[in-house]
């Protein structure tokens, strides 16, 4: 069995699988029972001034019978006395001297605040900081959260300041609600952050109810917008993860976090460049015990790949994403259709027909009408082979027809925008 | 008169006829199947399974693509995971107990995709247990079923070295030589042993204890014996003509078919079957895919009584089999050969008005002049299986109950003797594999406390909370 341990800044974890900052981390009974389910790490529930929160709070998308595919939430930070907190933090960091600790902070944007609440959580014995630079919603229009992770000064002076008060590694969580993910980054590693997590929850309205024409979540007849998470945000946390794994001006180790229900979500993750991941949506789904399959899923992964240790593959997919602009324009495909396996339902024709590029005439074939794809028509767009309900059925084939390689920087020579915002 | 091994139907459509009731899934139901499921905490599915196998985890493993886990869960509760899923009685055990039943009456085919994950070991002969580092004590095992091979695959995860005596030829007791065909073959059966023989557990077939070796020689050997040897022959009908040729005892008979060498079954055109449990059932389902035109079940009680399954009874009439309701057989008649079966004397039984001395069920009694004689050309006996007293009698100090079975203690399935443990058919009197497969496993974990004094808990041993 491959090797999961994980040395993540100088915080180790037995494994690669921590908890988000959220619910499942409110308190130490409950990191506690995640860490004897095999959760490697948690980070705790942002600590700060105790706040009010409101009901209800959360709210959902589901897709078909498929429930909660995302997840909305208006909670804000911990609603307990920070004592309290930080008590259980040393006795739980006292239990499980071996499971990364790390603690979550958000205070108001105060030197003497930011310094106070690190050197108490230092003394805990925590293995490092969060700082919740993230939250969109109740706390960003108190000036802390996402408003502090939107502007890149702001991240960098208050990265300065927690660094100044502490020796503990610190995270920077990083908010999605920006037009690019890398100014904050690197904001928060000028500022001397020594990692960096994300994404936080993404601005959103789930939905309105029709009878009472009141949006999702309810209270008490108003509904304000919130933080969305869960499986459909996936993609774009892999997305701002890889944009920092590839950054130079990065550089410093990713914690990725959204959307991951199962051990492939984690290891897309991984591969992309994170060197942990946080899960929060799928515990509150499921419970602690989903970690299981992820341990045994990656881990089934790795020996069938070959790999002793889990950091082999650790931002192995990071080479594979680029611009656009260094893409082979050269490089074709085709759709091919294995018409044993069609079960003639003709969405790959409909699509084509309607939303790409009418390149899936019929044939009979044995007196049953079949799709056949025209080759030299077809752009290889990958539409029919995505919406085919039969694994397998449609495959996309390479047509080699003996060109070099051509990228749209090379046909016209310009050379890469550089990334501005800051 | 033809002889009883004369084909009545093709060599194809007999092949066609024994074809897999419940085909494997395919990848693409196999996947919105586990994704169906709610993926429960605490599941019933889990609770009702006696192996405790955590159905949800297997099934999410299946789901998200991860099926050497899924394998490991499955076969680390029950060692016979691949046998169960295609023979357990789902509808009255996981399956029955689906929270999507209840939703919408249509539970998770859990048997199917339990299925799904160990045949993708098992073809792979991707081992997901592992033997323990060799503790130098030593376990014999008498009878390789069900029972037999699950507790030999808990004592090898512990490092026993194990001894299984099989008196067949083949191993897997009626995993291997009862099961009708239509629900698995051979093949399966004999995968899931020699995924035991490769935690290094050592079989000896053709050995029967009692004649080719004998017991005290197994307890000189071993430092703890497990007896698992299932339940005997069909018990006899006690009536005129029961030796003619074209007799049969229905174990005997499905074992034949289990051969797939049809030329060696007995067929016959108008068969008569006499039982109605799920033995009894397995035999008339089958005498039907081998071409009989008529199949009899004749059952001393009503349906009501009948001890198969509703789903199995029901199998049974959709295979168009009649049923001679209060009816007994009184002799089996002669052909004109005067040696072979011809014909079937019967008489009509009515219900007692009451049930005499608080019995379980009214008893029956026959219909005076009610006789009547069908003709028949097989007569295929399943009034169940004898218990092995006999047998028993040379193990010093087991003790039996009135009904033949193997006293012992639930937990540790100790019997009187401290170092004999017992489990399966034989103890339970006849239930199902699953049940047998749970006994071996409580069995590994009593034979390793008496040796060691550690207490160990397999997965499953209880059910949860
Ligand atoms: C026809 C039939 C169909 C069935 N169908 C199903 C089904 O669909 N689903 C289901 O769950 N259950 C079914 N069962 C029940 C199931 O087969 C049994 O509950 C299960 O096999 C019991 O396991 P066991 O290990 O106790 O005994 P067995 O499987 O009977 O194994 C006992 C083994 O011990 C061997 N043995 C006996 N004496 C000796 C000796 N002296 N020396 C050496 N070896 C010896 C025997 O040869 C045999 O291999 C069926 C049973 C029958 C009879
Ligand atoms: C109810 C709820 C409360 C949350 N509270 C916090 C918080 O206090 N601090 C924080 O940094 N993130 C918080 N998050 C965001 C999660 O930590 C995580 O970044 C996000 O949910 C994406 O991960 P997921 O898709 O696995 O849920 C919260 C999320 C939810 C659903
Ligand atoms: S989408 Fe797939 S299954 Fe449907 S017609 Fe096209 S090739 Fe056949
Ligand atoms: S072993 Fe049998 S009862 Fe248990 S889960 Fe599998 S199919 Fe269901
Ligand atoms: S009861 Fe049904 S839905 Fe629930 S875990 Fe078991 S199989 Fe899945």
């Amino acid at each position: 069995m491959a090797d999961l341990s994980i040395d993540f800044v100088g915080i180790k974890s037995p494994n690669p699988f921590w908890l988000a900052s959220a619910p499942p981390t409110n308190m130490g009974s409950m990191v506690e029972r995640a860490f004897d389910a095999g959760w490697g790490g948690a980070v705790w529930k942002t600590l700060g001034e105790p706040i009010r929160n409101v009901c209800s709070r959360l709210a959902s998308i589901d897709q078909g019978p498929q429930r909660m595919i995302g997840l909305n939430n208006i909670e804000l930070i911990t609603d307990r006395p920070l004592d309290v907190n930080l008590r259980e933090i040393r006795e739980c960091k006292r239990k499980y001297p071996k499971h990364a600790l790390i603690v979550s902070l958000m205070v108001e944007s105060k030197r003497e605040a930011w310094h106070e609440i690190a050197k108490q959580v230092e003394d805990t014995g925590a293995d490092g900081v969060e700082l919740n630079f993230g939250c969109p919603h109740g706390m960003s229009e108190r000036g802390m959260g996402a408003a502090m992770g939107q502007v890149p000064d702001y991240t960098c002076m208050v990265t300065e300041w927690v660094k100044e008060a502490t020796s503990l590694p610190v995270i920077v969580k990083l908010t999605p609600n920006v037009t690019s993910i890398n100014p904050p980054a690197r904001a928060a590693v000028r500022g001397g952050a020594d990692a960096l997590s994300l994404i936080n929850t993404i601005n959103s309205v789930m939905g309105v109810d029709l009878d009472t024409m009141i949006p999702h979540p309810n209270v008490n007849g108003l509904a304000a917008h919130g933080g969305y998470c869960g499986p459909a945000v996936k993609p774009i946390a892999l997305n701002m993860v890889s944009e920092l794994a590839r950054d130079p001006e990065v550089g410093v180790p990713i914690s990725g976090i959204g959307g991951i229900s199962t051990w492939r979500d984690a290891t897309e993750f991984l591969l992309l460049g994170a060197t942990t991941v946080q899960v929060c949506t799928a515990v509150m789904h499921y419970g602690y015990r989903i970690v299981e399959d992820l341990i045994d899923g990656l881990s089934n992964y790795l020996d069938d790949k070959g790999h002793t240790s889990v950091c082999e593959i650790i931002g192995a997919s990071t080479r594979r994403v680029t611009d656009w602009g260094n893409l082979d324009l050269n490089y074709k495909t085709v759709a091919r259709i294995d018409h044993a396996k069609c079960i003639q339902c003709n969405l790959c024709h409909i699509a084509c027909e309607d939303g790409a590029h009418q390149c899936v005439p019929f044939t009979q074939i044995d007196g049953k009408r079949y799709p056949v794809v025209d080759e030299a028509e077809c752009v290889g767009c990958n539409l029919c082979y995505l919406v085919c309900p039969v694994p397998g059925c449609i495959s996309m084939v390479r047509l080699d027809d003996g060109q070099q390689p051509l990228t749209w920087r090379q046909l016209t020579n310009r050379q890469p925008a550089p990334v501005s915002g800051d | 008169m033809s002889s009883d091994t004369t084909p009545l139907l093709s060599q194809q459509e007999i092949e066609h006829n024994f074809r897999e009731i419940a085909p494997p899934l395919s990848q693409a139901e196999a996947i919105l199947e586990a994704n169906r499921c709610v993926y429960c905490y605490d599941a019933p599915c889990t609770r009702a399974c006696p192996t405790h196998i955590d159905v949800p985890s297997f099934i999410k493993k299946i789901a998200s693509g991860n099926l050497t886990g899924s394998a490991r869960v499955i076969f680390e509760a029950n060692p016979i995971g691949a046998t169960c899923a295609r023979v357990c009685p789902v509808e009255v055990l996981c399956e029955g107990a689906c929270v999507e039943k209840t939703l919408m009456a249509k539970p998770i085919e859990i048997g199917r995709l339990q299925r799904y994950a160990t045949d993708a070991v098992l073809s792979k002969q991707r081992d997901v247990l592992q033997a323990g580092a060799p503790n130098g004590k030593s376990v014999g095992i008498v009878g390789s079923g069900p029972a037999g091979l699950s507790c030999a695959t808990y004592l090898a995860r512990l490092g026993y070295a194990v001894t299984i005596y099989e008196r067949k030829s083949l191993a897997g007791g009626l995993d291997t030589y009862g099961m009708a065909e239509y629900k698995m073959s051979q093949a399966v059966s004999q995968d899931e042993v020699a995924q035991v023989a490769r935690l290094g557990v050592v079989f000896k077939t053709n050995t029967e204890v009692g004649r080719g070796v004998s017991f005290a020689e197994l307890q000189q050997t071993h430092d703890a014996i497990f007896i698992a040897v299932g339940l005997g022959a069909t018990s006899r009908l006690n009536i005129p003509g029961e030796d003619l040729a074209g007799v049969y005892d229905a174990l005997a008979f499905i074992e034949r078919i289990k051969s797939r060498d049809w030329a060696s079954v007995p067929m016959g055109r108008n068969v008569a079957i006499i039982g109605a449990g799920n033995t009894a059932i397995d035999a008339v389902t089958q005498a039907r895919r081998l071409g009989a035109e008529r199949v009899l079940m004749i059952y001393r009680r009503t349906a009501q009584e009948m001890p198969a399954y509703h789903y199995e009874y029901e199998l049974a009439k959709k295979d168009a089999v009649e049923f001679l309701w209060l009816t007994a057989p009184v002799e089996i008649l002669a052909d004109e050969t005067g040696t072979r079966v011809g014909a079937l004397r019967c008489v009509r039984m009515e219900l007692e008005p009451n049930n005499v001395g608080g019995a379980a069920r009214r008893g029956v009694r026959p219909v005076p002049g009610s006789e009547f004689v069908v003709p028949v050309d097989i007569v295929i006996k399943a009034t169940g299986q004898q218990k092995l007293r006999a047998w028993f009698e040379q193990l010093p100090g087991v003790e039996l109950d009135e009904g033949g079975r193997v006293i012992t203690d639930r937990e540790t399935m100790r019997t009187a003797n401290p170092k004999i443990f017992a489990g399966g058919d034989c103890v339970n009197g006849g239930r199902e594999a699953v049940d047998a497969a749970q006994m071996g496993k409580l069995a590994a974990q009593g034979i390793h406390e008496s040796l060691t004094g550690e207490r160990v808990e397999f997965v499953g041993a209880r059910s949860s909370v």
